[in-house]
């Protein structure tokens, strides 16, 4: 296990914010997930070590909510809504276009692990389908169109300075009245 | 209120959870307050945290929000620094922490006790009511309020008008404002507050979201999350109002308050709006749903389990060309026994859809045995 001073005392400084340490589990696999990519049977043991509990304890839990992972996704991670609301803006062209442009289905990591895509269930900001995520910002109203010209700029690594495509994160930032 | 129950006498710690967890399909306010005000449900809960004397305070937040998660730590920082959190908060001797607790991206996790088995750091099984209501046996078996995130911030304007002024807004038994998000086939979706009762259906999909999409018309509206019984465009919804006043309603014509969508044999639920139009394959909308609910069963009481399952795999089957005369009441009758069969309300989220949908368009399901067919021009929705 090689987890980096920062994530260790992270880790370390989480613990003792809950009244029993067995609570502090998905914060810490979210932690170890963040850095590692995935958490393997060797993470499992050492958190459920770090926690007081059994291996199987973690290994419960990573087989259960869908965000964790035993095996890492790609480097480039692409979200795509799948539900009700995002389906009647089309988000099932929208993958589809994803999955043509960076050559992989969804469910699977291309094979230089560069590029996955997950079509997953709901993102919680229907009013503006078909949502889809990158990493950890959310891009919206992303039809199969704007999935081509996103898949581009994933491609040539370009999507952060993308004027055209800025995240409903970046969008509430920028419009935040300036700290004293 | 949750808060009548609460258990004070127990000795034992008081917990408060805010539910930010936020996961019904076509429900998209918590990700706006989030990222935009969070200030306003800091203050909401330990407002909410001092009435119940509440010993810790956390907030579980969906995964998907990685944002959402770091602004409201940021937000609990500055509060502390100003004394509104924390130890001995403004000087009164009552000490709260507050905590941001993400979950993983499970659906089931909304459910209450679903949320406090998570937050205990186990899978998110619900437990059984009774004995377990949370206000008495909650978190750690302490008692715990778990209200969610508009509630906590309803708080915070409550203390600040009074609550007689604030029961003011709206209409008797449907008071205060109410956050509507709409979603699907209108020109302009999106997010609205409203004093309760304040417009029908129909004036929020024509003058507030500006109607349909041109050409179109209505088909179908899911009015409180996609758990909510759907609503056929054509129906008519005739009885009699708690207040004892008679009504004779279209579609567009529901109140949206509480009683208005429930006199419909609907419910208002989460407040997630989802408009259908004419193109839409109602078949395909079904499936779309079903698959939604066999992903995210918890797999802990059986008929949820096998029945959320089989009802995605039967609506995928017929979308794939494959249907057959008997699947709509094979369909209703594998929902028939979900619901009132499972320790938690899950399995009745995931039998209305199915129960409502084929009851009401039962011919798109009969048909499309017949043609096997698409819809022309519709979305593909599985």
């Amino acid at each position: 296990m090689n987890l980096s001073e920062e994530t260790l005392s992270k880790i370390d400084e989480l613990i003792p914010r809950y009244p029993e340490k067995r609570s502090a589990a998905l914060m810490v696999i979210h932690l170890v997930q963040e850095e590692l990519g995935a958490v393997d049977l060797e993470a499992s043991e050492w958190i459920a070590e770090k926690l007081e509990i059994q291996p199987i304890n973690i290994r419960e839990l990573i087989t259960f909510y869908p965000m964790l992972r035993e095996t890492a996704w790609g480097e480039k991670h692409v979200r795509v809504c799948r539900t009700l609301p995002c389906a009647l803006r089309g988000s099932y062209a929208t993958c589809k276009k994803f999955e043509e442009k960076l050559g992989v289905k969804e469910g699977h990591v291309s094979e230089d692990g560069k590029y996955s895509i997950e079509f997953m269930e709901c993102l919680a900001d229907c009013g503006e389908g078909p949502v889809v995520m990158v990493g950890d910002q959310t891009f919206e109203n992303i039809d199969e169109k704007d999935a081509d010209k996103m898949a581009d700029l994933i491609l040539k690594n370009k999507l952060d300075d993308s004027k055209k495509f800025i995240s409903y994160e970046k969008a509430v930032d920028s419009v935040k009245p300036s700290k004293a | 209120m949750k808060w009548k129950f609460l258990d004070r006498k127990s000795g034992k710690p008081i917990y408060l959870i805010c539910n930010a967890d936020e996961s019904e399909p076509g429900t998209f306010k918590d990700r706006q307050i989030i990222h935009k005000d969070p200030h306003q449900l800091i203050e909401g809960m330990m407002i909410s945290a001092f009435a119940i004397q509440a010993k810790q305070a956390f907030i579980y937040i969906r995964a998907e929000f990685f944002e959402g998660a770091k602004i409201l730590e940021r937000a609990i920082l500055e509060a502390k620094e100003k004394g509104f959190c924390g130890d001995n908060i403004l000087g009164s001797g009552y000490s709260c922490d507050l905590v941001v607790h993400r979950g993983a991206g499970a659906y089931i996790c909304g459910e209450e006790t679903g949320l406090i088995e998570s937050l205990e750091g186990k899978r998110p099984n619900p437990r059984i009511k009774p004995p377990y209501f949370p206000a008495v046996l909650g978190l750690y078996q302490c008692p715990t309020i778990v209200n969610n995130v508009e509630t906590l911030c309803n708080v915070k304007h409550i203390m600040e008008m009074g609550g007689e002024n604030f029961s003011k807004i709206g209409k008797p038994n449907n008071t205060g404002t109410r956050i509507w998000c709409v979603s699907g086939q209108v020109k302009n979706p999106g997010y609205f507050e409203f004093e309760c009762g304040a417009l029908t259906l129909g004036e929020m999909i024509h003058d507030v979201c500006g109607g349909l999409l041109p050409g179109r018309s209505l088909q179908a509206v899911i009015p409180g999350g996609s758990s909510a019984k759907v609503l056929r465009a054509d129906e008519r919804f005739q009885g009699t109002l708690k207040d004892g006043t008679d009504f004779d309603w279209g579609i567009e014509d529901i109140p949206l308050d509480f009683d208005g969508p429930m006199a419909a044999g609907t419910m208002s639920g989460s407040g997630g709006i989802v408009i259908m139009d004419d193109t839409v394959d109602i078949v395909e909308a079904m499936a779309n749903v079903n698959a939604f609910y066999a992903h995210e069963s918890c797999g802990q009481c059986t008929p949820c389990r096998e029945g959320s399952l089989w009802m995605k795999k039967i609506t995928s089957r017929m979308c794939s060309g494959d249907a057959r005369e008997e699947d709509a009441d094979l369909l209703l009758s594998v929902a028939n026994q979900i619901e009132g069969r499972t320790i938690c309300a899950f399995g009745e989220a995931a039998a209305w859809p199915t129960q409502s949908f084929v009851t009401k368009f039962r011919k798109d399901f009969l048909a499309k045995a017949k043609s096997q067919k698409r819809k022309k021009d519709s979305m593909q929705l599985i």
